[in-house]
């Protein structure tokens, strides 16, 4: 047992995972999450890929973990200031103070907002839902329809919404999506057999394993139809459904298209918290305003600040695997600067 | 010669190796961007040109970046210039200049100036 103290700022997987993983060293935890609950974004989500597994189940295994006396958690708590002083961190929340040996950052991302990309018609048309609001469409269980009601004849996934996009400010790629697209069409199509369903791609990064398996089980089992263009724009038809513009890109033809639903595959951007701490402690970023390690390769959990070190989606976009990976990684890294 | 109906014809394959990049190497200087398009199509999508007409802006583009450039002075004057493509255009490639320049450098290679 020691008595030294680790704060960490975001109580999503990533921090979850830390908090356990740290507590079986002996350490004291404290967690701090801004918002009434932890699980941070994965708790808003249905299934995972590329198993369909619940994501409830990912909560409630990290929930078990940190069941432990020596992990406390601070809910609906934000950090107004991290300071070091002969090195040792105090770390002001919510009008307390708290004493730390080493602070982890793991304030993750947040969805990128698809209305910034006006030309797709996001919180203007009715039939224009993003990812996130299929998932919890998904989590109620009731039929998918459109907003009059009715069950959807077609439905197009966009892929790529504001990820590689120069104009919303984000020039990389958000990695997770391509997948989360595949996955979401074979929900949909399970739920709705009649519906012909559509993917736009630019590119299809099935580079994790069983994204390939899915990929093709997509077009094999379930009928998915992929055409590689993105999205141009899309408008709105006098009866509610949506005309969409693309190019074929494969068969080099211009190509327009009635829907009755678009599901935008929105991109990850890294969180309020993310920014906000990056700022707040001068921290090097990359890809706009995720952290950078201190290396990319062999320091990938600590930051320019000694003790103070990173995990998860603050420094990019990742899947739950690599997140709770690179939170086990982030603790061999403590471990060994806190015994020093 | 008795004549079969069969002719010689000339081979389809890009040429990499014979790249005549004179009008291409002339864009990229004028606009670099256009060394970062990913195909993704969106400016043929939204082209007016491309609705009514065979044009195709992405793959004339790209064409030329392989050194293919048969045709391109015939191809380009269907572009209206109309900027669309490079309001939707994903990578901020400013592709209304670069059909600009191609028409220079177009000309250029008329007055032997390329």
């Amino acid at each position: 047992m020691t008595n030294k103290k680790i704060v960490i700022v975001g109580g999503g997987i990533a921090g979850m995972e830390a908090a356990a993983s740290l507590s079986e060293h002996g350490y004291s935890i404290t967690i701090i999450e801004s918002k009434a609950s932890l699980g941070g974004n994965v708790a808003n989500w249905h299934k995972l890929f590329p198993t369909l597994r619940d994501s409830s189940e990912v909560i409630d295994y990290l929930t078990k973990r940190i069941d432990n006396p020596q992990i406390y958690t601070r809910t609906n708590s934000k950090v107004e200031n991290i300071t070091r002083t002969n090195g040792r961190f105090s770390v002001e929340v919510s009008g307390a103070t708290l004493d730390a040996d080493a602070v982890l950052v793991a304030t993750g991302y947040d969805l990128f907002d698809s209305r910034r990309k006006e030309e797709f018609g996001y919180g203007i048309y009715d039939n224009v839902i993003s990812s996130a609001d299929l998932e919890q469409r998904f989590k109620t269980e009731k039929p998918i329809t459109t907003a009059n009601g009715s069950e959807p004849k077609r439905v197009a996934f966009i892929h790529c919404v504001g990820s590689r996009d120069e104009k919303a400010g984000n020039h990389y790629c958000s990695k997770v999506c391509c997948v989360t697209g595949v996955k979401q069409a074979i929900e949909l199509r399970q739920r709705l057999p009649r519906t012909e369903i559509i993917c736009f791609y630019i590119d299809l990064r099935m580079f994790g394993a069983g994204f390939e398996e899915l990929y093709r089980e997509a077009q094999e089992k379930w009928g998915i139809q992929f055409v590689r263009g993105r999205l141009s724009e899309a408008a709105e038809n006098m009866d509610g459904s949506l005309q969409i513009k693309a190019e074929d890109t494969l068969s080099g033809r211009p190509l327009k298209m009635r829907t009755d639903l678009i599901v935008l595959l929105a991109g990850m951007e890294p969180s309020c918290g993310t920014v906000a701490l990056g700022k707040n402690l001068g921290l090097e970023q990359r890809m706009g305003k995720f952290l950078q390690p201190k290396d990319e390769h062999f320091l990938s959990n600590k930051s320019s600040i000694e003790g103070l070190f990173v995990a998860g989606t603050c420094t990019g976009p990742m899947t739950i695997n690599e997140t709770i990976t690179d939170a086990r990684s982030a603790v061999v890294m403590i471990d060994e600067y806190l015994k020093k | 010669m008795k004549n079969f109906g069969f002719s010689v014809q000339p081979p389809r394959y890009i040429d990499i190796d014979n790249f005549d990049g004179r009008i291409l190497m002339y864009v990229l200087q004028k606009e670099p961007s256009f060394n970062i398009c990913m195909s993704c199509g969106c400016c043929t999508a939204t082209c007016s040109a491309s609705n009514i007409l065979d044009f195709n802006i992405r793959k004339l583009g790209l064409l030329l970046r392989r050194g293919v450039s048969e045709e391109l002075e015939k191809e380009i004057n269907k572009c209206m210039l109309c900027g669309k493509c490079t309001l939707v255009c994903p990578r901020g490639i400013n592709t209304r200049n670069v059909i600009l320049n191609i028409k220079k450098a177009l000309t250029k290679i008329d007055e032997n100036e390329l």
